[in-house]
């Protein structure tokens, strides 16, 4: 079956965030930008399932600037066939984002598709689940663990107070969570070989998307500094400070 | 405004990529290690499977060996990246020789011998030390002793080697020894082979050099005594082993300049860090111009160097006469190390003396790119000679 791995151009996670002096967004000038975690922990499983011989191809797919060709060569590093660019510069919501990759999910016909849960930029955990629903495929989100039964997949969720299995039928989406595995480190041999994959660019007019935003931000600013602690010499005084200072209890 | 006449000094998306990943693997050798490493010695088997694993040995080799057919821009890259994360020298040597020492059995090297010798290589599954320097005759390498001589289809050696690094370790010897007396031969240059062999240690009795530094690669002396080499392990032609083996001293140099530098920055970024920390009457210290100023010096002269690393490195891929810059860069580099150690310690004031805090490490560990493969002033007797045309002084 084929695989397809949508990746989006984040801020490093190791980069301080910064926002922009107009309150408009956070600082990305000049900021190192990697793919997002989460998807890389996608991709690898995509690999993996190649290894396993369960997958024929894997198409990585990055909607986002020109320079999201970097997201998609690390893809391909790490296993990824080909790429495919949806060129846009300006902001991509997760809505235009689910819409393009049902574009591209209709020119390709994957069988499944692999997302990280989450970008670690905003957060939003909502292109995976939006494209389950546009597609009216079934989803298994937040994954640990993934194997194909059949003509379904077997997906065991992380959720609140444990684990969950569940078997959704192929077609299927799958969002992958922090221990769905351990990304592999591109070896130098993939990085040559990446360099000599093909890439395709397509725009979303091609596609015939309006990615318009729908959402307007209308202030990003710091979280407030953390304030320093107090010590206290007793378990009175603590009990003291709960009740009248905090008033917690 | 890009055009064909501008000069580019950006790196391109596949170097970055390079030192992404590299940066990645190091990331798992973290500062206890090598703190670690440097007080109990033994080789970092584990970066050096890792980097293997990982296809990074063969990052200069031909691909039809199994490496990755890049230059020595890349693995100059490769090998400051190790230096910066943290590994220093000590991560540094323990790959530095087996990644460019191997250059000539590249050029000059049989089919056969290539397909032979490069794989294991590369694979992590052989290391490869590289016993040159003689304790009797130093830098002046055409009139070493170490003696060949043919009997039948094999050469049995006798001699002494010194400053063999990962002699306790390796598996391989790259050997340069007399097959024709001194006397015999046409040109002082002339009567050396070169020989890529087994390290029988039947045959070869090595003694650990206690050292300054680098405690994790050992450096030795090797006392050869009857060790037979088959005729098939002779790399190019009997009698030309030196003019084979300079093929390797300019990517020497540019590789250990790049260590040098990146050991320097490692220090600089350190010191910056402490000084941004440490708080002495009521500021942090690094608020002082009397910290602050010599860290920035110390940063331009790396980057000063480093600029003149990748310049020799471009010349050599580019296939263009790089001596003088390769000396140059190996020089500024290892000074600019040296200086950005000293200064780390300094800036870490009485903590800097403090094995834990590392940076007396990377000062001791600095001491080496000044003085191997060359000693500065060597250098600076050869562009004097070469580059400003003066009268040969040595």
């Amino acid at each position: 079956m084929k695989v397809l791995v949508p990746v989006k151009r984040v801020v490093d996670y190791n980069v301080k965030v910064r926002v922009k002096a107009d309150g408009s967004g956070v600082e990305t000038a000049n900021v190192k930008m990697s793919m997002n975690p989460f998807d890389e922990i996608a991709v690898e499983e995509a690999v993996r399932l190649k290894e396993k011989g369960v997958a024929e191809e894997i198409v990585a797919v990055s909607c986002g600037p020109n320079a999201a060709q970097e997201q998609l060569r690390t893809a391909l590093a790490m296993g990824a066939d080909r790429g495919i660019l949806v060129e846009h510069d300006g902001v991509l919501e997760p809505l235009a984002v689910a819409k393009l990759l049902k574009a591209i999910v209709g020119r390709e016909g994957p069988a499944l598709v692999i997302l990280g849960k989450q970008a670690i930029d905003d957060d939003m955990s909502a292109t995976g689940q939006m494209l389950a629903a546009l597609l009216g495929w079934g989803q298994g989100t937040f994954a640990s663990r993934v194997e194909k039964e059949g003509d379904a997949i077997r997906v065991t969720r992380e959720v609140d107070g444990g684990l969950e299995t569940v078997s959704v039928k192929l077609p299927a989406i799958v969002t992958a969570d922090l221990r769905l595995n351990e990304p592999r480190y591109a070896s130098l041999p993939n990085i040559m070989k990446a360099r000599k994959k093909p890439i395709e660019t397509v725009k979303p007019a091609d596609l015939g998307v309006d990615v318009t935003p729908r959402l307007s931000v209308l202030k990003v600013e710091e979280p407030a500094k953390r304030q320093a602690g107090k010590k206290v010499g007793s378990v009175q005084e603590l009990v003291e400070k709960l009740r009248n200072e905090a008033k917690v209890i | 405004m890009k055009g064909d006449n501008v000069v580019d000094f950006a790196l391109t998306p596949q170097h970055e990529a390079l030192q992404e990943a590299i940066g990645r693997i190091c990331a798992d050798f973290g500062d206890e290690y090598w703190l670690m490493r440097d007080r109990q010695g033994g080789f970092p088997t584990e970066l050096h499977q890792a980097l293997a694993k990982g296809g990074w040995l063969g990052v200069c080799m031909p691909e039809d060996v199994g490496g990755a057919g890049l230059g020595i821009t890349e693995a100059a890259l490769m090998m400051q990246t190790i230096a910066q994360s943290g590994a220093g020298m000590s991560g540094a040597s323990a790959i530095h020789m087996n990644i460019f020492g191997l250059q000539p059995v590249v050029v000059f090297g049989t089919e056969e011998q290539k397909q032979r010798m490069l794989p294991p290589l590369i694979e992590g599954r052989e290391r490869a030390c590289f016993a040159v320097t003689e304790p009797n005759t130093g830098l002046d390498t055409t009139q070493l002793k170490t003696r060949a001589e043919r009997r039948g289809d094999r050469y049995v050696v006798h001699g002494q080697k010194v400053w063999i690094s990962t002699a306790q370790v390796a598996e391989k010897m790259l050997l340069l020894a007399r097959t024709t007396p001194a006397e015999q031969a046409r040109k002082r240059t002339e009567g050396l082979s070169l020989f890529y062999t087994n390290f029988d240690r039947s045959r070869i009795e090595v003694r650990e050099i206690e050292k300054m530094g680098r405690k994790a690669v050992d450096s030795n002396q090797v006392f050869i005594d009857g060790l037979e080499i088959p005729v098939e392990d002779r790399i190019g032609e009997e009698g030309q082993g030196f003019r084979y083996i300079l093929h390797g001293m300019n990517p020497e140099r540019i590789l250990i300049a790049a260590e040098a530098v990146g050991l320097g920055h490692l220090a600089v970024s350190r010191a910056a860090a402490y000084a941004k920390e440490r708080v002495v009457f009521g500021r942090p210290i690094g608020q002082n111009q009397a910290i602050q100023h010599p860290l920035a010096e110390c940063w331009m002269e790396l980057e000063a160097a480093r600029l003149m690393t990748m310049n020799a490195a471009w010349r050599y891929d580019s296939g263009l006469e790089c001596g003088a810059q390769a000396n140059a860069a190996k020089y500024l580099a290892a000074e600019a190390g040296f200086k950005a150690c000293q200064q780390a310690v300094m800036t870490h004031g009485g903590f800097g003396y403090a094995k834990e805090y590392h940076v007396e490490r990377y000062l001791r560990e600095s001491m080496i790119p000044r003085i191997a493969p060359i000693s500065p002033q060597l250098i600076l007797s050869f562009v004097a000679e070469r580059v400003l045309g003066l009268p040969k002084s040595y």
